[in-house]
C-alpha cells in the first residue's frame, strides 16, 4: 500500500456538499493530480465535522491545519502555497467570532469537540436508578409519541432513512431489521436485547446500561410497538451484576409508573421486558445461539436462514439488536432522521461509541462521529501511547478483527472503510499496541480465546482454531517452521470458509492480518528463532560472553539441567536445546559474562 | 399511579425537571450537588468509599443543601473516582483521582467555601446530544 505524506481531508458532509465541497473535492483532485501530486497527497471525502456553518471544511492533515469556507479558488490557493511551499494560508483559516483571534489548529477551537454523544448522552449525567431523572431529560417521549400519534410505517421510515445499523458489529441496517419482522405475521413476536458483550476489552454496552438503563428500556418498547411484539427480552451475562441490578430496578419502576405494562399511556399497546441471564459464552453474541440460550438449549448458532425475522424465539418472529444500537433510538425519534443521518459518513451514520484499552493513556469510552479518524481518537482523545512509546496497531473488532498499522491512522473510521483495510467495525472495542508488543502473541491470545469460546458444533471451527493456537505456540515456542505458517494460513482460509457462524468465520482474522502487516516479525520467529521484542519466553536465549568468561565453573555447578559444558578455567557455554531459562547461571556468574535474554 | 396518557409523563417531566436543571448550567437556588460516577468502573476505583466519606462529611458538618447523586460513566475510566459539583450559579467542575484526603479536600474547599481546586479538575471533551 502507498504511504502519503499529506492527507487532504474534505468534509462530505450533507452540510458541507450543500455548500459546494465536492467541487472543491474535484477540484483539488485535478489540482494535484496536475501538479504530479497524485501519489504523495490523497483527498479524501469525509463525513461531518460537526461545523457547517463555516464550510465547506477542509482539512490538511498530519499538518492538523483547519480551513473554512474554500471555495474552489481558494483550493487553487492552498495547493500551490501549503501543499507544495508548505506555507499556511492564513486568510482561510477559522477567526473566533469574539476576539477574532485565528485559530490555526483543529483543536484549539473551543467549539470543537471530538465528541459527541448519542448513545452515552445520559450516562453519567443521570442517577440510572431513578426514573424521574431519565424522564426529565425527555426520556419516555420518544415512546409516548410514537405509540400514540405513529403508524409502524412511520416509525420503520424513521429508522431506514437515519441510516442507523447495528452496533454490535455487523452492521446491517436496524430500520429494515424492524420492516422485515413487522412484516412476517404470527400471533406473538419478540424483541431482544443483545447485551451479551464478549469482545476482550470492550465494555460500551455495559457502560449504557449501567448508566442510562431506561434509555434501552424505552427504545425497545418503541421497537415492540415497531414490529408488533407485546414481549422484549435483555439476554445479558451474568458477569454484569451491577448492570442487571439497574436494568431490573429500572424495569420495576417503568412498571409502576404504567411504562412497561398493559394499555401504556392509555393506548391500547401492551409491553413488557424480562431479563434472560446469560452465562458468559461468546458464541451467545450471535443471535441463533443466543436464542437457542435463552430458550434453556445449549447456545449453539442454527443455520440461517430461517432468520429470526422469520422464525425466532420459541419458533415466532423474533427481532435482535444490540445495546448500543437501541440507546440511540429515542434521540432519532426525537431529533428526527435527518439530524442522525447529518452526522457520520455517507454510509455509516451517526456516531459509535469505543471501549479504548491497552497501552493508551486514557483508556476509557469515547463516543465519535463515524468518520473520525483513528489517529484522532489515539493521539487527539486517548491522549496517545503510555509512556510516549512508539504506537505499533491497534486491534477493532476483537477477536474477529484485525491490526491497524500506522500507516492506516488517518483512516476515517466506518463499517466499510475497516473491511477494506482488513479489519472490520465489532462492538467498539478498541487495543492498542506499542512497540513492546509481539504480534505473535497478540495472534496467539486471541486464537486461545476463540478455540476456547467455539461451541464445538462444527468442526473447522472446534478443531481448526485448535490447531491454529497449536501452531502458534509453536512457533512462540521457537519451534515453528516456514511450513507452519504456510500451514497456518491455509488453515485460516479453510476454517473461514467452512465454519457455520460469524464466530468461525472471522477468528482466523486477527492470524491473517498480523501475518499480512507483521510478515517480518512472523518469519524472525521461524527462521531466525527471535522474538523482537522479547515477549516470547520460549525465544528468549541466556549466552555466555567468550570475552568476560574467566571458566570459573560457578555457572555450571548451579544450572539443573546440567547443559553448561566448558573446562576450569576455560570459555563455557550453554547447550541452547536443553537450556530452560531458569536463569540461574544469569545469578551466579559474578563476571556478568552471562548475557540474559531482554 | 400509572402514567395514563402523554401529557400526564409530559408535566412529570415539568416537574422532574428542577431535579436536574442543576446539572448543565447551574441554576438559581441554593442547593449543591455532588455527583459521583458509581459504574463498574467507579466502583472498583474505590467510589464507594468516596461516597460514604462525602455522605458522612455532609453529616458531620451538619450540611442541609447538598445532595449526593449516583450516576454512571463518563468514559474517563483513567481517572475514577470521579465527582462533579454542581453550584448554583457556577459551571459544573469534574474532579477525578479522588481518594478519600481528596474527597474531604474538595468538600471543605469547595463545598463549604466555594472555592473549586484547580489541579484536582478534568477538562471535558465532549458533546452531549439534546434529547429534547
Amino acid at each position: 500500500m502507498t504511504v502519503y505524506r499529506t492527507n487532504i481531508l474534505v468534509c462530505g458532509g450533507t452540510g458541507c456538499v450543500s455548500s459546494a465541497s465536492l467541487d472543491v473535492y474535484n477540484k483539488f483532485k485535478k489540482l494535484i493530480t496536475s501538479a504530479g501530486y497524485d501519489k504523495e497527497v490523497k483527498i479524501i471525502k469525509t463525513g461531518c465535522f460537526g461545523f457547517c456553518e463555516q464550510g465547506p471544511i477542509v482539512k490538511i492533515e498530519p499538518d492538523n491545519v483547519f480551513y473554512v469556507k474554500v471555495n474552489k479558488k481558494d483550493a487553487e490557493e492552498i495547493v500551490n502555497e501549503h501543499i507544495i511551499k508548505g506555507r499556511i494560508v492564513k486568510r482561510l483559516l477559522y477567526k473566533e467570532p469574539n476576539s477574532k483571534r485565528i485559530i490555526e489548529k483543529h483543536q484549539n477551537m473551543p467549539f470543537y469537540k471530538k465528541q459527541f454523544r448519542i448513545a452515552l448522552r445520559n450516562c453519567g449525567l443521570i442517577n440510572p436508578e431513578d426514573i424521574y431523572e431519565y424522564i426529565a431529560v425527555g426520556g419516555y417521549e420518544a415512546l409516548g409519541r410514537v405509540i400514540t400519534k405513529m403508524n409502524r410505517d412511520e416509525i420503520v421510515d424513521i429508522i431506514k432513512k437515519s441510516g442507523l445499523r447495528g452496533r454490535g458489529g455487523g452492521g446491517f441496517p436496524t430500520g429494515i431489521k424492524w420492516e422485515i419482522t413487522k412484516n412476517n405475521h404470527s400471533d406473538k413476536k419478540y424483541i431482544i436485547c443483545n447485551a451479551d458483550e464478549g469482545d476482550p476489552g470492550a465494555f460500551m454496552d455495559r457502560s449504557i446500561l449501567e448508566g442510562d438503563p431506561h434509555n434501552v428500556l424505552e427504545a425497545m418498547a418503541i421497537g415492540g410497538y415497531t414490529i408488533g411484539a407485546d414481549k422484549g427480552l435483555i439476554y445479558i451475562r451474568a458477569e454484569y451484576p451491577l448492570a442487571i441490578e439497574r436494568l431490573d430496578i429500572a424495569i420495576k419502576q417503568a412498571r409502576e409508573l404504567g411504562l412497561l405494562g398493559n394499555n401504556i399511556l392509555g393506548t391500547d399497546f401492551n409491553f413488557d421486558i424480562e431479563i434472560k441471564l446469560g452465562a458468559g459464552a461468546f458464541v451467545c453474541g450471535e443471535e441463533t445461539a443466543l436464542i437457542n440460550s435463552a430458550e434453556g438449549k445449549r447456545g449453539e448458532p442454527n443455520y440461517k436462514p430461517p432468520y429470526p425475522a422469520q422464525e425466532g424465539l420459541w419458533g415466532k418472529p423474533t427481532c435482535v439488536n444490540n445495546v448500543e444500537t437501541f440507546a440511540n433510538i429515542p434521540a432519532i425519534i426525537l431529533n428526527g432522521y435527518e439530524w442522525f443521518s447529518s452526522i457520520g459518513t455517507e454510509k455509516s451514520k451517526g456516531t459509535k461509541v469505543f471501549a479504548l484499552a491497552g497501552k493508551i493513556n486514557n483508556v476509557g469510552l469515547v463516543e465519535v462521529p463515524m468518520g473520525t479518524t483513528f489517529r484522532e481518537i489515539i493521539y487527539d482523545i486517548g491522549g496517545g501511547i503510555q509512556g510516549n512509546r512508539k504506537f505499533k496497531a491497534v486491534q477493532t473488532g476483537g477477536p474477529s478483527g484485525g491490526v491497524i498499522t500506522e500507516e492506516n491512522l488517518d483512516t476515517p473510521i466506518d463499517y466499510d472503510s475497516l473491511s477494506s483495510i482488513g479489519s472490520m467495525m465489532g462492538s467498539g472495542g478498541m487495543i492498542v499496541m506499542d512497540d513492546t508488543t509481539c504480534m505473535v502473541d497478540v495472534a496467539k491470545f486471541y486464537l486461545e480465546f476463540t478455540q476456547d469460546e467455539s461451541c464445538g458444533r462444527c468442526t473447522p471451527c472446534r478443531i481448526g482454531t485448535k490447531r491454529m493456537f497449536e501452531i502458534l505456540t509453536k512457533i512462540t515456542d521457537g519451534k515453528g517452521t516456514k511450513e507452519d505458517l504456510k500451514n497456518l494460513e491455509q488453515l485460516s482460509y479453510m476454517i473461514k470458509d467452512g465454519s457455520l457462524c460469524g464466530l468461525g468465520q472471522t477468528a482466523p482474522n486477527p492470524v491473517l492480518s498480523t501475518m499480512k502487516f507483521f510478515k517480518d516479525e512472523y518469519l524472525q520467529h521461524v527462521v531466525n528463532k527471535v522474538c523482537p521484542t522479547g515477549r516470547c519466553k520460549g525465544l528468549a536465549k541466556y549466552k555466555i560472553d567468550p570475552e568476560k568468561c574467566v571458566g570459573c565453573t560457578a555457572c555450571a555447578k548451579v544450572c539443573p539441567v546440567e547443559c553448561i559444558s566448558g573446562k576450569l578455567k576455560e570459555t563455557h557455554v550453554i547447550d541452547q536445546n536443553r537450556c530452560i531459562k531458569c536463569g540461574a547461571c544469569f545469578e551466579a556468574c559474578r563476571f556478568n559474562a552471562v548475557i540474559k535474554p531482554k | 399511579m400509572g402514567i395514563k396518557s402523554l401529557d400526564e409523563l409530559r408535566k412529570i417531566r415539568e416537574n422532574s425537571i428542577k431535579k436536574i436543571d442543576l446539572r448543565n448550567q447551574g441554576n438559581e437556588g441554593d442547593n449543591i450537588e455532588i455527583l459521583i460516577g458509581m459504574a463498574t468502573c467507579g466502583i472498583a476505583s474505590g467510589a464507594r468509599e468516596i461516597l460514604n466519606t462525602l455522605a458522612e462529611e455532609v453529616s458531620k458538618k451538619n450540611i442541609k443543601n447538598v445532595k449526593i447523586v449516583p450516576v454512571g460513566c463518563i468514559g474517563y475510566c483513567h481517572s475514577e473516582p470521579i465527582i462533579q459539583v454542581n453550584i448554583p450559579g457556577q459551571k459544573p467542575v469534574i474532579y477525578g483521582k479522588v481518594d478519600k484526603d481528596r474527597a474531604i479536600e474538595i468538600f471543605n474547599s469547595h463545598i463549604i467555601k466555594g472555592k473549586a481546586i484547580k489541579k484536582y479538575t478534568l477538562d471535558i471533551d465532549f458533546e452531549r446530544a439534546k434529547q429534547l
